[in-house]
């Protein structure tokens, strides 16, 4: 399956990407090569093989509803490209 | 032409845990920004989810007492989209194997009988924090306060069965109430703890097709809700009647302007592409796990109203009223405990407790009402054992929701006790004395019955409301020599 320049555009536009048009040409072969790869698996027969998200075969992993210390402030703004006293600061949204 | 609206609903209702959804930080209104996160809330790389039992047990427990088809195996998968409030850039959600479909709400609707407001399915996902934007105009940044995400959040989506905007106030307030009686939601409107989404479209009335159907957000009381169904009913109609097509699509509600308004491009560009969170396993709801949380369902709004009917031999519209609130039906039945005399208490809940919660703002319940139940009681009980009588007792009541003293106290006070038999001869001697009322005991005399309301209403007025009305009515009879 190729993928275009305008499925390049349009995942771009959903994860806020800027892409320059040189950008967009590279990453639209390097995606169609993904895709490709990912047709070769298709070809598997899988029939009677039921689908799963994961490796092993848990289910039901609970925690019990017990508040445990969440992390000091500073911390958790540790990373954070910009703030504003307690608060993460973001680019203005409305 | 004329149009019928076509109305269902998104009910988000956040779950009572004491802790968030995927990882152990308090899940708590309020408290300082950002000081209820750690790196699962904060979406750090490498950390992991862990389902919190407690609001998955909770959600099963609305999906199994709304009638859902509960499956075996419920998974969880990620909506992926872009927005600050979100660290992650997904939302954990539900998007295949529903915790519940099917199911619906039976609502009320007064002398219109009884509808099934079916739900098309019922999923636990988890809220978002909240975008704080500075007051200054001038300001080109947003702030975010990641408290609230991760907290555990139910989402009912019904079918679009809700005709008319009573039904659609019918549908909030008694969805409202029945998560109450279940007990796994605040539902504190202001607080967000409990949101309606409202999706409507318009049809021509006797038509079976469905319009294009306008989704509509920011919606944070259920004033709001029915003043945006209004501005929509306008905007569609007019559209409709101008040959226009209605956009099926995302509208935000504007709170000065009274209308909605459409998103602009960027915040429209939504394509989820859900898929299944490798992070999280899947959930087998055994036979055992299914049981157990059936066993925690209490008693709901129609049982409750039965049950009121026959046990304290209450009027059905009584008990609908008083069971139409959860924390009302309560109340009600804390204070039979201590005085049982349901029908008396009964009166003064529906009169003035409910006239003063009619004042209040939306979230408000009768647990906040200054006048306890214990209270209310011993009012009813002064009544019934004729120590006040009704009309003192009009007296007292304001008082007691004044300055929330005990009714004993505020009759000792203001010395409000039934004047004393012995002292009701010289009263009545002085209202027969009376010339205004010759012709009254005239009529009295001739036969006329009706004149001794009259004299009664003369001698409680004289008694300051104070003269026992019971024995009030023989006094004056015998003193008028007509026993
Ligand atoms: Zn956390």
């Amino acid at each position: 399956m190729a993928i275009t320049i305008a499925d390049v555009e349009h995942v771009a536009l959903l994860s806020r990407l800027e892409l320059s048009v040189g950008e967009k040409e590279r990453y639209a072969q390097e995606l169609s090569d993904i895709f490709g790869h990912v047709e070769e698996l298709n070809k598997v027969d899988v029939t009677g093989v039921p689908p799963t998200a994961h490796p092993l075969p848990l289910k039901n992993v609970f925690r019990e509803d017990v508040i445990q210390p969440s992390l000091p402030n500073a911390e958790a703004l540790a990373n954070a490209p910009a703030k504003e006293g307690p608060l993460f600061k973001v680019p203005q949204i409305v | 032409m004329d149009f019928e609206i076509v109305i269902g609903f998104e009910v988000h209702t956040e779950l009572k845990t004491k802790t968030k959804v995927w990882c152990a930080c308090a899940n708590e209104f309020g408290g300082p920004p950002n000081s209820h996160v750690c790196p699962v809330c904060l979406g750090m790389p490498g950390s992991l989810p862990v389902l919190n039992r407690e609001a998955f047990t909770l959600a099963l427990k609305t999906a199994l007492a709304l009638q859902c088809d509960v499956p075996r195996i419920t998974t969880f998968d990620r909506k992926n989209y872009y927005y600050p409030d979100l660290p992650k850039n997904y939302q954990i959600s539900q998007n295949d194997k529903f915790l519940g479909t099917g199911g619906y709400l039976e609502i009320d609707l007064g002398e219109a009988g009884h509808k099934k407001i079916r739900i098309h399915n019922i999923h636990l996902e988890e809220d978002a924090g909240k975008n704080i934007h500075p007051e200054d105009k001038n300001v080109t940044y947003s702030l975010v306060d990641l408290n609230r995400a991760g907290v555990p959040l139910l989402e009912i989506v019904t079918q679009p069965d809700i005709r008319s905007k009573e039904e659609a106030a019918a549908f909030m307030t008694q969805m409202r109430n029945f998560l109450q009686y279940l007990d796994v939601s605040d539902c504190k409107m202001q607080e967000g703890s409990l949101r309606f989404e409202l999706n409507m479209s318009l049809r021509p009335k006797g038509s079976d097709a469905f319009g294009q159907k306008v989704e509509v957000k920011n919606l944070n009381s259920m004033s709001v809700v029915l003043k945006c169904i209004d501005a929509e009913f306008d905007r569609q109609s007019d559209m409709l009647r101008n040959g226009e097509r209605v956009m099926s699509e995302t509208r935000l509600w504007d709170e000065v302007k009274n209308e909605t308004r459409a998103m602009r491009s960027k915040e429209r560009a939504n394509d989820y592409r859900y898929f299944p969170d490798p992070d999280l396993v899947d959930v087998d709801i055994t036979p055992e796990i299914r049981a157990a949380a059936q066993a925690t369902i209490p008693e709901l709004p129609l049982a409750r109203r039965r049950r009121f009917e026959e046990q304290y031999g209450l009027p059905a519209y009584d008990a609908s009223v008083l069971t139409a609130s959860f924390t009302t039906a309560n109340y009600f039945e804390k204070a039979v405990e201590s005085h049982p005399s349901p029908k008396g208490i009964s009166n003064w809940i529906m009169t003035e407790g409910l006239a003063w919660l009619n004042k209040q703002p939306e979230d408000t319940t009768i647990d906040d009402f200054p006048v306890k139940s214990a209270a209310i009681a011993e009012l009813v009980k002064l009544i019934d054992t004729g120590a006040i009588t009704g009309k003192i007792a009009k007296q007292v009541f304001p008082i007691m929701l004044e300055t929330g003293k005990s009714p004993a106290v505020i009759v000792e006070e203001k010395g409000l006790k039934p004047v004393d038999d012995s002292a009701l001869g010289p009263i009545i001697d002085e209202v027969l004395a009376d010339p205004r009322n010759e012709k009254t005991i005239a009529d009295l005399r001739g036969g006329k019955a009706a004149a001794m309301g009259a004299l009664m209403g003369a001698v409680m007025k004289r008694s300051g409301g104070k003269a026992n009305p019971a024995t009030v009515t023989p006094l004056i009879r015998k003193k008028l020599g007509l026993e």
